[in-house]
């Protein structure tokens, strides 16, 4: 696994390995004082220690770990079944259709956020009992991210034309066995490409979260917010934020590994 | 027949979810735009007005408007200014390892994230931070830094539309307005841009939109600086109509945007 480069045709790379070096640099050097004082007064590893130990960010992280296990599931079915019906059929409305599924990354954020933090409020807590929480949050993460699941799938299903799937029909499959032993394989590849960028956007999601987590569903990216701002936490959000630059390589590195760029993040 | 169920058995889950789950909400906050609410209370009163609306054109509301409008458009600008020149190197200049390594800086930094890389960019900018004792000038909290990081964070959302689109792009195009006689400008302003500007437009549908809805970054690297976001965000506890109707005025901006990309074939190529 490469770090990310640093070539001196691309400013764009500089920029970036400067901020997160900026981040690396103070998550390791910085005491408490001068928190966001440069350069940073000190060497020391004692955040580290404090940050493994914390309580906060690993309860986070476990819950976005489940929003994200949760909304990309939805994603992947009903965006799976949105590309075949507009991929496969021909129907009235089917523009109207393809608009909408892409509305919800789109259109701001916190319209989305208020519109559903609202519902919770009016509806889902009143009559049904549903508070804040889990629930909600993959709900909401679920409606923007059937449009990569979408995307994906729609994308190789135009490059396999429809031809096998007549094939299959011609020798007497049924419609499921033809997705089965034909379809499905045949997707494979692009439906783990979606929810590897379904499971992404879920876990960075913070707009809409903020509106539909309940007080104690907390995503690490709350997490993050909400300690931003606190001068004896932020060594250990430097810490954090650290160990998420590192990370972010692993997906790029997945996707290249499945094979084209397009998987690689385009139109997350 | 048998085709029609299929087709209802594929749609209908996706669609009941789409439309419920989003559509509803939306319409609901839609119809809450034309409410108001107790000064007394904060209780919001469901009687018809269009009062949130004509508050909207108060002088402070449409300078807020203005303003989040001249970021989107000014970091749209600065992407593409950005993205061309880079998506071209990348694409037709490159060779083949290089290529793969600056795809990886282009992707990496847009799987890291969010409020990793806006919080490091408030160390970038912050007095006393980064480029202040580095470079020994910085824009501080502000308009400047909002722009500045809100370019960084969706350049690569422009970047890689634009270079799938000059992977795309022939050769023989190149060479065949050549020999007839084009040079350099002519070919880039006659064979280039209208080939690319389609992906151009599908990236300016993110860089805006994300650009136009962002309050996080503006509370992280902006300061004091108010933009629609996070004049919604203050009136969402107050004044949830009046809040309505900003995040409405955000919507119909974007709407408008949408139609207006939509004859460049951009939409296809979201």
């Amino acid at each position: 696994m490469p770090p990310p480069p640093c070539s001196p045709f691309s400013p764009r790379s500089c920029w970036h390995s400067s901020t997160c070096h900026s981040s690396w640099w103070r998550s390791t050097r910085s005491t408490s004082d001068r928190t966001f004082g440069w350069p940073p007064p000190g060497f020391t590893t004692q955040w580290w220690h404090a940050a493994l130990q914390a309580q906060g960010p690993r309860d986070a992280l476990l819950t976005s770990v489940k929003a994200g296990l949760g909304a990309t599931t939805i994603a992947l079915v009903l965006g799976t079944l949105l590309a075949l019906a507009l991929s496969r059929y021909d129907f009235f409305g089917k523009h109207a259709i393809s608009i909408l599924v892409v509305l919800p990354i789109a259109l701001p954020g916190i319209v989305t956020g208020v519109a559903l933090q609202s519902v919770i409020q009016n509806v889902l807590t009143p009559v049904f009992g549903i508070g804040a929480g889990l629930f909600t949050i993959i709900v909401g993460h679920a409606t923007f991210c059937i449009v990569v699941v979408f995307n994906n799938v729609t994308a190789r299903l135009r490059r396999m034309g429809a031809s096998l799937d007549h094939a299959s029909a011609d020798l007497g499959a049924r419609p499921w066995t033809t997705f089965r032993l034909v379809t499905f394989p045949l997707l494979r590849s692009s439906l783990l490409a979606g929810a590897l960028l379904a499971f992404g956007l879920s876990f960075d999601e913070i707009v809409v979260t903020t509106f539909t987590a309940g007080p104690d569903s907390q995503t690490l990216p709350i997490w993050i917010f909400d300690n931003l701002f606190r001068p004896n936490q932020a060594p250990v959000v430097n810490v954090i934020a650290v160990v998420l630059v590192a990370l972010s390589i692993v997906p790029v590195w997945v996707a290249q590994r499945l094979g084209g760029t397009d998987a690689a993040g385009s139109r997350l | 027949m048998r085709n029609r169920r299929g087709l209802a058995l594929l749609l209908g889950p996706p669609l009941l979810w789409l439309v419920v789950a989003y559509l509803g909400a939306l319409a609901a906050i839609f119809a809450t735009a034309f409410f108001t609410t107790d000064p007394f209370t904060n209780l919001v009163v469901r009687t018809f007005s269009t009062e949130n609306f004509r508050g909207l054109l108060s002088a402070t509301y449409v300078g807020i408007i203005g303003r989040t409008l001249l970021i989107a458009v000014m970091v749209t600008v600065l992407c593409v200014l950005v993205a061309v020149p880079f998506a071209f190197f990348m694409a037709r200049v490159a060779p083949r390892r290089l290529r793969g390594l600056l795809l990886a800086a282009v992707l990496v930094p847009l799987w890291a994230s969010y409020l990793v890389k806006a919080y490091a960019w408030r160390t970038m900018v912050q007095p006393g931070g980064v480029l202040d004792s580095t470079v020994g000038a910085s824009p501080g909290y502000g308009l400047g830094a909002v722009v500045l990081t809100l370019t960084y964070l969706w350049l690569p959302y422009m970047i890689l539309p634009v270079y799938a689109a000059f992977e795309r792009l022939p050769e023989s195009h190149l060479e065949a307005s050549a020999d007839l006689g084009g040079g350099p400008v002519a070919t880039f302003r006659r064979v280039v841009v209208p080939s690319i500007l389609p992906a151009i437009a599908a990236g300016s549908v993110f860089t805006f939109s994300l650009s136009l809805g962002d309050y996080i970054a503006v509370q992280i690297v902006g300061g004091k600086l108010q933009v629609l976001g996070t004049a919604v965000l203050q009136n969402i506890t107050l004044d949830l109509p009046f809040a309505a109707a900003l995040g409405t005025a955000s919507v119909v901006i974007m709407v408008v945007y949408l139609l207006a990309v939509r004859r460049t074939g951009a939409l296809e190529n979201l």
